[in-house]
């Protein structure tokens, strides 16, 4: 065993030991432990295990990757993933706390007066959590495929009973406290290796200040930023600081679709119901958006970072020169760990035993790379998932880093994969069992029923992570595309608009998650199993058909055809009777709010 | 806790989240996206304007724009007299 496997075994090891001695000390009694940690708990810790139940495998793993390859394109993430705390804050959490139930179904069920549209609600939460969830599969499995040197597979299979052992044990209570400690975890595994990169590059310690420093190993004249986009260019790449993902208009249907989706999450919006006071609820929404920023600000250092040292790694000496480019019986250490993962793959296409990287799709610099002598990229696989998890090693960082950031990339998945699988399965056993199936079962049969509907979502989670539709942030995007076409306007217009009636709100979701469903699957196959796509790009119906929207982006226009259906449906049918409009003016005044119940 | 003041109390909470979410949108999507080249141009340190409000300076905005309503709407429920005891 080296040094870094027994650092990664303790760290790892020791973080798990703590998230199952947590999970066992609060582990939950009754129905409204499980469900909503028996609503006592305080604003600010509330805040810091919403960051720890949001800030997933994407957020930590992926995103940083995302920005490290498309620059300023992947400015949609970073604003999307933070602006939906504002409506989260501004148009929900309050209310909804107000209303004090135990599930966001349970709310729809309520104020549209109707088990149909509860049933709904359901299905678009279970259908928005499960992609959800694949995302944090992928992600465990990267992490441990690396950790235990094991193929990806393996890593899924370890992850998944690991998930299953902390899920069923935690519930609501078990999970919150679990989440600060993972919370922990991994902003420090985030923000350490981020630091000692910021030093060494910039000289500045602060990562935010940092990327907007100068470079300095180059003597500090030029700007990092300005560095990076020279390096990038020089090699055929798209400037860094300017590059869109799409286009414009794409790049704001991306952005709203996620902030939209974002204050739809199921999974999210519960953790506001166990705050003890609507005005807790508001403020702890503004403390989980000061521990999200923490992460969200530092990514773009990260990321511009780790894209810099990995070109410098390989590109050595000036371009097109002789001894320019690494010689592949060179490379350091961590290529040839990650080599073996599979996710990093070199190609000797010029049989120069040197390695180049450089963009072989852009023609104008194609004349240029065969005068060198080069006969295409030879880096046939960058996955970007692996740029959090190679960063300390590429940029030469002690073993107890790179272990912590094993440690911190788990936590982020395992913290958002118990929040979702509590989302569903309370879902399943509260919403349809008690709700709608057996109104009389007791309470222990109840929570019995929650546990052993997470074993099954993490059995289907876990076949779909093996068959996953693109980068776990991609995935991850879908599952806002449905949140946001279904639950955020059925939500709003039930607390924003008295007049919404009962069949206005189920046509609006089943019309704006038919539509979101529809395009996704149109291009990525029928629930991305491969090979069942329809409408193909020869019928002039490519990925991006629709006003160049990608179907990541299109939750916005599943939201915006949600309204309309629920406004001209509702408009010529009976409006809600009157005990619903007291309920709506009820929800909308703080006085009077109790703990939260569950019926 | 009269219909009145309910109402009253229900105008005011919709007029600031009126002037919350102009914030709210126009930083990330006008300054961010919209105007992002023009911006550019303009140098926040080592930082060209457009690209920093994209992926640093709407995520400040956000945060102030929660902590603004969090403390406004506590005012305003003690003011109307809707808080909670």
């Amino acid at each position: 065993m080296t040094n870094l496997d027994i650092w990664t075994y303790s760290v790892v090891g020791f973080t798990f030991a703590m998230y199952i001695g947590i999970a066992i000390w609060a582990r939950a009694g009754s129905t409204g432990e499980f469900y909503v940690a028996g609503g006592g708990v305080h604003p600010v810790a509330n805040g810091m295990a919403t960051g720890a139940d949001w800030m997933s495998a994407a957020s930590f793993i992926s995103m940083a990757g995302l920005i490290a390859f498309n620059g300023y394109g992947a400015s949609v993430f970073l604003m999307g993933w933070t602006g939906g705390y504002v409506l989260l804050a501004l148009l929900l959490a309050p209310y909804l706390r107000k209303f004090g139930k135990f599930t966001v179904p349970e709310f729809i069920g309520d104020r549209y007066y109707s088990q149909t549209a509860r049933i709904v609600a359901v299905i678009c939460l279970i259908l928005a959590s499960i992609t959800y969830v694949i995302g944090q599969m992928k992600g465990i499995g990267v992490a441990f495929s690396r950790f235990l040197e094991t193929s990806y597979e393996m890593g899924l299979y370890i992850g998944m009973g690991i998930v299953a052992i902390y899920a069923v044990l935690g519930g609501m209570k078990g999970i919150t406290y679990t989440q600060i400690a993972q919370y922990v975890v991994l902003i420090l595994a985030y923000t350490i290796p981020a630091i000692f990169i910021s030093l060494s590059l910039t000289g500045n310690p602060v990562p935010q200040i940092g990327l907007g420093g100068s470079y300095a190993p180059g003597g500090g004249e030029m700007s990092l930023l300005a560095k990076l986009d020279q390096v990038v260019t020089d090699l055929g790449f798209k400037e860094y600081t300017t590059q869109v993902m799409g286009s414009s208009l794409n790049m704001f249907a991306y952005t709203l679709s996620l902030m939209i989706g974002t204050a739809g999450l199921p999974h999210v919006i519960i953790r506001f119901f166990t705050v003890p006071k609507v005005r807790d609820a508001r403020y702890s929404a503004g403390w989980a958006l000061v521990f999200i920023a923490l992460l969200y600000t530092t990514a773009p250092a990260v990321g511009a970072m780790a894209r810099l040292n990995l070109m410098d790694t390989i590109q050595v000496g000036p371009i097109g020169s002789e001894e320019g480019n690494l010689l592949y019986a060179d490379r350091p250490e961590w290529f040839k760990k990650w080599e073996a993962t599979g996710l990093l793959q070199f190609e000797d296409k010029n049989d120069d035993g040197r390695i180049q990287y450089y963009n072989d799709q852009n023609e104008a610099f194609a004349e240029k790379a065969e005068s060198f002598g080069w006969k295409g990229n030879e880096m046939v696989k960058v996955d970007r998932d692996i740029m959090v998890l190679a960063n300390p090693e590429i940029a030469g960082l002690p073993n107890w880093v790179i272990a912590l950031v094993v440690a911190g990339g788990l936590a982020a998945a395992l913290s958002t994969a118990a929040g979702l699988l509590l989302a569903i399965s309370s879902a399943i056993s509260h919403d349809l069992l008690k709700g709608v199936f057996m109104p009389r079962i007791s309470e222990k049969a109840e929570l019995n029923a929650g546990r052993l509907s997470m074993v099954g979502a993490i059995l289907v989670a876990g076949y779909l992570g093996l068959n996953p539709p693109g980068f776990a942030a991609g995935t991850v995007a879908i599952a806002f595309g449905l949140a946001a076409a279904s639950i955020f306007p059925a939500l709003m217009m039930g607390i924003f608009m008295k007049r919404m009636n009962n069949a206005g709100a189920i046509a609006g979701m089943i019309a704006g998650i038919g539509v979101t469903l529809l395009y996704v699957f149109q291009h990525k196959g029928i629930f991305f199993i491969p090979g069942t796509s329809f409408l193909a790009p020869e019928m002039g119906m490519g990925a991006d058909w629709f006003f160049g929207i990608s179907p990541n982006a299109f939750g916005v226009v599943g939201a915006a055809v949600n309204f309309g259906v629920a406004f001209i449906v509702a408009a010529v049918t009976a409006p809600p009777p009157e005990h619903i409009q007291h309920l709506v003016e009820d929800v909308r005044v703080p006085r009077g709010a109790g703990e939260a119940v569950g019926h | 806790m009269t219909p009145d003041n309910r109402a009253a109390y229900w105008k005011s909470n919709l007029r600031l989240l009126a002037i919350l979410l102009i914030f709210w949108f126009v930083v990330p999507f006008v300054f961010g996206i919209i105007l992002v080249e023009p911006l550019n141009t303009i140098q926040l340190g080592g930082y060209p304007l457009g690209f920093w409000f994209a992926q640093q300076g709407s995520i400040y905005v956000f945060l102030v724009i929660i902590f603004v309503y969090a403390r406004s709407m506590s005012r305003l429920d003690k003011k109307f007299d809707v808080d909670e005891s």
